[in-house]
């Protein structure tokens, strides 16, 4: 019954989104309110359908109901219910029935806090977001129904990848996912803006939170990932420049262009055609993100699906929603009207120099990524680049980026002097010298060298900017307080999102400074790594719920005294014939110890373990840059300009009459 | 400053931020691409000491021996295309899915001796699965071809012993499965 349920829930809420996508921009069209006012209704109703359509989904996943294909195939009884519940996304049909359940609960969101919008922008936003929503609503009903049973339906389920099995996995999709989704409320705002053919400051103004809460998403998402395969994986890596990698960061990349781009069209009325092809672009590259890893095209750990058929499908939207998007823009960009220009030496001159920067590394990371399966299609080669190329090509571009970042807050708009600027940064210009002196004597390669350099201008002109601000060791304290209380909290969010970025590359920089060894050893033997000892004391079998593990015991220990007592385990799912390992990591915030279990070989009198160490400098510091980036996100969103004081539109001719 | 010179910077701007992008990716190409090579091609055309390649086949069935040098384990196992086996030498742990007579790509470069330096070997996440660079490498081989059924099993590639796998390119190809 339950499953009927959602699939009716599901055809439901598909129907729903394609009337929000044509009615309202009919309303819009003729100025009538009426079919203005369904929009919002629509969109409420299609979220609700949808998330009802969801929870009958993890209801059959939790009863155990097998005659759901969905559940039979990637459930089983003995599952830990964590894993039932976080297993519905863990595979295909799941996970694109999660996407468009955020797809409508962005649609919902806009609705409901975007009352302050003027109607006829919000009923074309809802109906974009409806058109986008009823496309991939379509899909999964048509080609990848998760509701699809079986028959006769099995005793027990077939279970899913052990390597999912896992926390981090658990809430990490979710997370990716409203990231990914989330630009395309700013992509709606967007094609909205080309139907009105009017851009200007109130509409940076009300595109830019929505473009911040995505971003605070995907940052997550990405971190979150990066720490999944750190942990995982077990290779030791973060970051693998894996196609799928590739596919949230180039998002990411033109998503934080976009926010500070944004930024100039909210304060100077600049860099509007610009912006709107930001917002465009910025959702495209998330489609394309999600199609990439669906269609198996580009072949990694994470594509679970390799069905033509859905391919098809999702490359015909793609067409539709890219190709469509794009075309309107070139119709409507030019009747947009252009900004001023304005002086290279000034605020909105660094956030040009920032997008600028932050579009070629996007440009080079896309040409690594498209390349080599362009070249296998074309030419029959088979190429692959991998993690020398990224590095040398992104990084060089990544460090005048950082350069310009700890500057940008700093300076005034329109027109700005340089001296003032270099005189309140000075000793943050010093201290990244020091920094500089300090990683030459220790790092062996340059371009560490240069990355800690500019982490620490980052940081040190973030803390600049606010001391600045605060008039701090300049005024009495209590006057500080008083100013800090009083300034904006996008301000302070700002300096917390770069800093969290400063933070990040210092992990990164650190992490190129890691020491690994791969030792085989009796239980008992003692190895050196990093200045520590590491000693094998034990390995005994343990049984979980639904597996079997080898537990080993390595005493570490520096200088006779004992830091950590690490478990390593190596565990064996009967059910699907796989092994996993599980790494054991010891942080103490400044450096990770990390410990893998391998095979075990000899006699079973006295058999040998292969083990995997690491000394991991300042890994962490990666994952926590990443949070307080996010963070820095969530507390500009917090500001109470974002709340209150609607901004008002521009006096034009072609005003829309509101109520 | 002129409205003139204004646009000019904005576009001298771009231009250099665009133009470095483009230029430092050409620069990483031409050293950086990473190449696919079965091991007949590495046979044939031994690629220079200091260029990472990416070596695809078949683990040959009996291939798989270890040593110990310092307590560090190596792993040393033939890859074969069906025309020559490579010997690949591996410190580290093979990954869970790595078993004999199953494909398998090794990243790394080829010493002067012949043998194989893999810094990462890679064996997929699901028996069944074969690298697309394989399946390619088998079909030209002779071994498979597509147009008459599915790709050899697994299991059959564990009868074939290091004995039938000529370590010189053969004028002839072996019996194919």
């Amino acid at each position: 019954m339950n499953p009927e349920l959602g699939n009716f829930a599901l055809a439901l809420a598909c129907c729903m989104a394609a009337g929000q996508a044509i009615l309202p921009l009919i309303g819009a069209n003729r100025r009538d309110a009426r079919l203005m006012a369904l929009a919002p209704a629509l969109a409420v109703g299609q979220m609700l359908a949808l998330i009802t359509s969801f929870a009958c989904l993890i209801h059959a996943a939790i009863t155990n109901d097998f005659s759901v294909q969905n559940v039979a195939a990637n459930s089983a009884v003995s599952k830990p219910l964590l894993y039932k519940i976080t297993g519905v996304w863990g595979n295909h049909e799941g996970s694109v029935l999660l996407w468009a359940m955020i797809l409508s609960i962005c649609g919902g969101a806009v609705a409901l806090f975007g009352r302050n919008l003027p109607s006829a922008l919000q009923a074309r936003v809802i109906a974009v977001l409806g058109g986008v929503a009823a496309g991939f609503e379509l899909f999964c009903l048509t080609t990848s129904n998760p509701f699809a049973r079986v028959w006769p339906a099995p005793l027990d389920g077939q279970g899913m990848n052990p390597l999912l099995q896992d926390p981090g996995l658990a809430f990490h999709p979710p997370i990716l996912y409203t990231g990914y989704v989330g630009f395309a409320v700013p992509f709606a705002f967007a094609i909205a803006a080309l139907i009105e053919g009017r851009v200007d400051a109130a509409w940076g103004r009300w595109v830019r939170p929505w473009a911040v809460a995505a971003w605070c998403f995907l940052t997550c998402g990405i971190a979150m990932g990066s720490w999944w395969s750190y942990y995982v994986l077990g290779w030791g890596g973060y970051w693998f420049w894996d196609p799928v990698e590739n596919a949230s960061l180039i998002p990411w990349l033109t998503g934080t262009a976009l926010v500070h781009s944004a930024i100039v069209v909210e304060k100077r009325e600049a860099l509007k055609i610009w912006t709107v092809l930001l917002a465009i672009g910025t959702f495209s590259f998330s489609l394309s993100g999600t199609f990439l890893v669906r269609s198996g095209i580009l072949n990694s750990v994470h594509a679970f699906a390799n069905d033509p058929a859905r391919g098809v499908f999702i490359l015909g939207l793609l067409a539709l929603v890219i190709g469509g998007s794009l075309l309107l823009f070139a119709i409507r960009a030019p009747q947009l009207t252009t900004g001023g220009l304005f002086a290279p030496v000034s605020r909105e001159g660094l956030l040009v120099l920032n997008n600028i920067l932050l579009c070629s590394i996007c440009a080079v990371v896309l040409t690594g990524t498209m390349y080599p399966p362009f070249m296998s299609l074309l030419f029959g080669k088979t190429i692959s680049v991998g993690k020398p190329f990224f590095d040398a090509t992104t990084i060089p571009l990544a460090i005048p980026l950082m350069v310009f970042m700890g500057f940008g807050p700093m300076v005034p708009w329109k027109r700005a002097q340089m001296w003032p600027v270099l005189r309140r940064l000075w000793w943050a210009a010093c201290v990244a010298l020091v920094a500089l002196v300090l990683a030459t004597v220790r790092m062996r390669d340059i371009l560490p060298v240069l990355a800690t350099a500019t982490a620490v201008w980052v940081i040190c002109s973030s803390l600049a900017d606010i001391a600045e601000r605060l008039r701090l060791f300049r005024q009495p304290l209590a006057y500080s307080w008083q100013r800090a209380r009083s300034l904006p909290r996008a301000v302070f969010g700002a300096a917390l999102a770069h800093a969290g970025v400063g933070i990040v590359v210092l992990g990164i920089a650190g992490m190129s400074q890691a020491a690994h060894r791969i030792v085989e050893v009796h239980v008992g033997q003692s190895e050196m790594l990093a200045g520590d000892s590491w000693t094998l004391t034990d390995v005994h079998p343990a049984e979980g719920p639904n597996y079997s593990a080898l537990v080993a015991t390595i005493e570490v220990r520096h200088n006779g005294r004992l830091i950590t007592t690490l478990h390593p385990s190596k565990r064996t799912f009967a059910s699907q014939h796989q092994t996993t390992t599980e790494v054991a990591i010891h942080t103490n915030l400044l450096a990770d110890i990390y410990g893998v279990l391998g095979d075990r070989h000899g006699d079973d009198a006295n058999p040998t373990y292969v083990l995997r160490l690491h000394y991991n400098p300042l890994a962490p510091w990666m994952w926590l840059g990443g949070l307080i980036m996010a963070f820095g996100g969530a507390l500009s969103l917090s500001d109470r300009r974002v709340r209150v004081g609607a901004p008002r539109r521009a006096k034009t001719v072609d005003v829309v009459v509101v109520q | 400053m002129t409205r003139k010179s204004r646009r000019l910077w904005l576009v001298v701007a771009c231009m250099i931020g665009l133009g470095s992008a483009a230029a430092l990716t050409l620069n990483a190409f031409s050293s950086n691409i990473v190449f696919f090579m079965a091991p007949s091609q590495v046979h044939a055309k031994p690629p220079p000491a200091d260029r990472t390649i990416r070596l695809g086949g078949m683990v040959v069935a009996g291939s798989v021996h270890r040593e110990k040098v310092k307590d560090t384990p190596v792993n040393l196992f033939d890859v074969t295309d069906g025309q020559a086996a490579v010997t690949v030498r591996y410190e580290g742990i093979l990954p869970d899915l790595f078993r004999e007579g199953q494909s398998v790509v090794a990243v790394g470069t080829v010493n002067p001796d012949g043998t194989f330096r893999a810094s990462e070997v890679l064996a997929k996440h699901d028996e069944t699965y074969m690298p697309k660079e394989v399946a390619e490498e088998l079909r030209r081989s002779g071994k498979w071809d597509p147009r008459f059924g599915k790709a050899p099993d697994a299991a059959s590639w564990n009868t074939m012993t290091a004995a039938d796998t000529p370590k010189k390119p053969a004028t002839q190809t072996p019996d194919g499965n």
